[in-house]
């Protein structure tokens, strides 16, 4: 057992208020004992398998690869219970609260997809469970609302700053601030304060431990790239733990260029640069002013509207061993009708990012991560391109 | 005078049986109406006066001084109009300048330890710089001779929170509860055994804060033998709504003075 990373080269920490310290450290020590015992392991692997529905195929996207001259295999996290990976993580940290005794979960949701997730997990593991979501987020995300609801979780709308992801997250973290002793904190990217990107990580990491295999086995080979999308960066760090050791492998995380780079509209801060801040409680790229104001960012899939990074992939950018470009919401939303044409696949928003970007710069050998499912999207797509 | 020696001598000359530390907001209504009230209580009986920079994403603070720092980032309050709202409260009483840690690391610590010198500051609180984040913090403030003042929380085991007494400069900010700011009503439950805690594992003064909206709740931390009661959403509250904040937050403060006589 690897010690849990605290920070990624500079990246990372624990800027947080001295309240939540314990906890932290309370939960690393958890996480430990649980990564080291097979019970948890073996109850995971349960839930995955027979609730969740892993392994998810590797398929060969055959119109898209004749389209672009390229070869491309898509990850099906689409495929997924709750229609997204963000499933992965959620059971692994709802159970880990069981372990802990706390019965109290918390949750923030951009797209909703993290939230649906968390509600599904504290369903099946009989949590109580509260999902903080930014006011415009419940408006462009309704089915995904209802579902919380249905699945017995209280949504709880948040009306500061632009009412997206950033202020959800902020307002989960105030949460736990003041209830830190009975609840547990279910970030759902692989952002905030150590030790949560590493757990996110390491519960996602079943992306690329099955795409790896299933790529070896299918061509025998490894992929030449690997595409992913990153708002938090949860399924692109998954997508590329397992290949972080095969340095032959390209790394791309695509991000939202919104309305452009130029625009300051976008929520591209990795590939933007600029000097690293503290956003939710970890150094990291993010989009800030001159003076440190965190920025607003801005993208047409909620998703990937976050002006953070999780410092991994910070790390990853510095040290040359991933690449990360961006996709405008326009270019994205092409994407989306385009792949569910062409493919019979309607892809997250956010993934459309990805397609988009693979798409305009076919591979020989491309392994995109599908991170999620698009129906959440049709209102917003038809609104927005009708 | 250094600055953690000038919090010192606030602490052993205060009138009352605690110092009282008000909160106020720097440009929150607006720049020249943030001195006013900063003067404001240091003429009705504050011993040392915290001053907050707006921040974008205030992580510690509850609902209303998140929406003041809002409106007075809105307004387009900078750090740098800030640092003249605590140059100006500075001259008339010691001031703690409050501020979140990446406004701080942007500028880089040591440029902020020099501009905090500049202003007449004594000393800084970060509420999201917990100890082990804080050590290049602590050395260039503690080159200057100010104050990295840390927070402890009622979750702050006892190991930690000796680690944390030992490394305090300036005071202790004993945060009453666990929660982010804001006003609660009644006594905070316990809080004889917080102030215990946090008295036994420090050299330096003991102040509580979060959550004390009353001159009772304030009168009765005092009893429990804190050295200084911090006072914050309840005046930000004040700044927000009277017609005249100054006078009007002067006023609630001299009712908190009033009650630790």
């Amino acid at each position: 057992m690897t010690e849990v990373e605290h920070r990624f080269g500079p990246f990372g920490g624990r800027y947080v208020p001295e309240t939540l310290m314990p906890a932290l450290v309370e939960l690393e020590e958890a996480w430990v004992a649980a990564r080291n015992d097979p019970a948890y392991e073996a109850e995971l692997g349960i839930l995955l398998r027979d609730f969740a529905g892993r392994p998810t195929p590797l398929y060969r996207a055959e119109r898209l690869s004749e389209l672009t001259g390229g070869e491309l295999w898509l990850k099906r996290e689409d495929l997924l219970h709750t229609g997204a990976h963000k499933i992965n993580n959620a059971l692994g940290q709802a159970l880990l609260a069981k372990r802990m005794g706390k019965r109290r979960i918390i949750a923030e949701t951009g797209a909703g997809q993290h939230g649906v997730a968390t509600a599904v997990a504290c369903a099946r593991l009989g949590l109580e469970c509260v999902v903080y979501m930014g006011a415009e987020d419940i408006r462009r995300q309704q089915p995904n609302v209802e579902r919380m609801r249905l699945l017995g979780a209280t949504v709880a709308p948040v009306e500061s700053g632009a009412k997206t992801l950033k202020e959800a997250v902020s307002e989960a973290i105030r949460d736990w601030v003041a209830s830190v002793e009975t609840s547990h904190y279910i970030i759902g990217s692989a952002v905030g304060p150590a030790p949560f990107p590493a757990i996110v990580r390491d519960l996602q990491r079943v992306i690329s431990d099955e795409a790896r295999a299933q790529m070896l086995d299918r061509t025998g080979e490894l992929p030449k790239r690997v595409i992913a999308c990153v708002g938090g960066g949860s399924n692109a760090i998954g997508g590329f733990a397992a290949f972080l050791e095969d340095a032959e492998v390209e790394l791309i995380g695509v991000e939202a260029a919104g309305e452009g780079l130029d625009s300051g509209r976008h929520g591209a801060p990795l590939t933007a640069g600029g000097r690293p801040g503290i956003l939710h409680g970890s150094l990291s790229a993010i989009m800030q002013n001159d003076e440190g104001q965190i920025a607003e960012a801005h993208s047409v899939s909620a998703g990937l509207d976050y002006p953070g990074s999780g410092p991994q992939h910070a790390w990853l950018r510095e040290t040359g061993r991933a690449t990360y470009v961006a996709v405008t919401d326009a270019d994205a939303l092409a994407a989306f009708r385009r792949v569910s044409e062409l493919e019979g696949i309607i892809p997250a928003l956010e993934t459309a990012h990805a397609f988009a970007w693979a798409m305009a710069n076919p591979g020989e050998r491309d392994l995109l991560i599908l991170s999620g499912r698009g129906d959440k999207d049709l209102a917003e797509v038809i609104a927005r391109t009708s | 005078m250094t600055g953690c020696e000038r919090i010192g001598a606030a602490f052993e000359q205060r009138t009352g049986r605690a110092a009282l530390m008000p909160y106020m907001m720097a440009c929150f209504p607006d720049e020249e109406t943030s001195i006013a009230i900063g003067l404001s209580c240091a003429a009705n009986g504050a011993d040392l006066v915290e001053v907050g920079i707006p921040y974008s994403d205030p992580l510690a603070d509850g609902p209303v001084i998140h929406e003041a720092a809002t409106q007075a980032l809105r307004n387009g309050a900078t750090v740098q109009a800030s640092l003249r709202v605590a140059k100006a409260v500075s001259e008339a009483v010691p001031t703690v300048v409050m501020c979140y840690a990446n406004l701080v690391l942007s500028m880089g610590w040591e440029a902020f330890a020099a501009e905090l010198v500049e202003a007449g500051v004594s000393g800084l609180i970060c509420p999201d710089l917990p100890l082990e984040e804080a050590p290049e913090a602590l050395a260039a403030l503690d080159a200057h001779g100010l104050a990295l003042v840390p927070l402890v929380a009622p979750t702050t085991p006892d190991s930690r929170l000796a680690e944390i007494g030992a490394r305090a400069r300036g005071f202790l900010y004993t945060v009453s509860v666990a929660g982010t700011t804001g006003e609660r009503s009644g006594p905070a439950a316990g809080i004889d055994a917080v102030v215990e805690r946090a008295r036994a594992n420090t050299s330096v003064p003991v102040a509580v804060g979060f959550g004390i909206s009353t001159p009772e709740q304030a009168s009765s931390t005092a009893d429990a033998g804190a050295e200084g009661v911090i006072i914050g959403s309840r005046l930000i509250r004040e700044a927000a709504t009277a017609a005249d904040p100054s006078t009007a937050v002067g006023l609630v403060v001299k009712g908190f003075a009033d009650s630790l006589r």
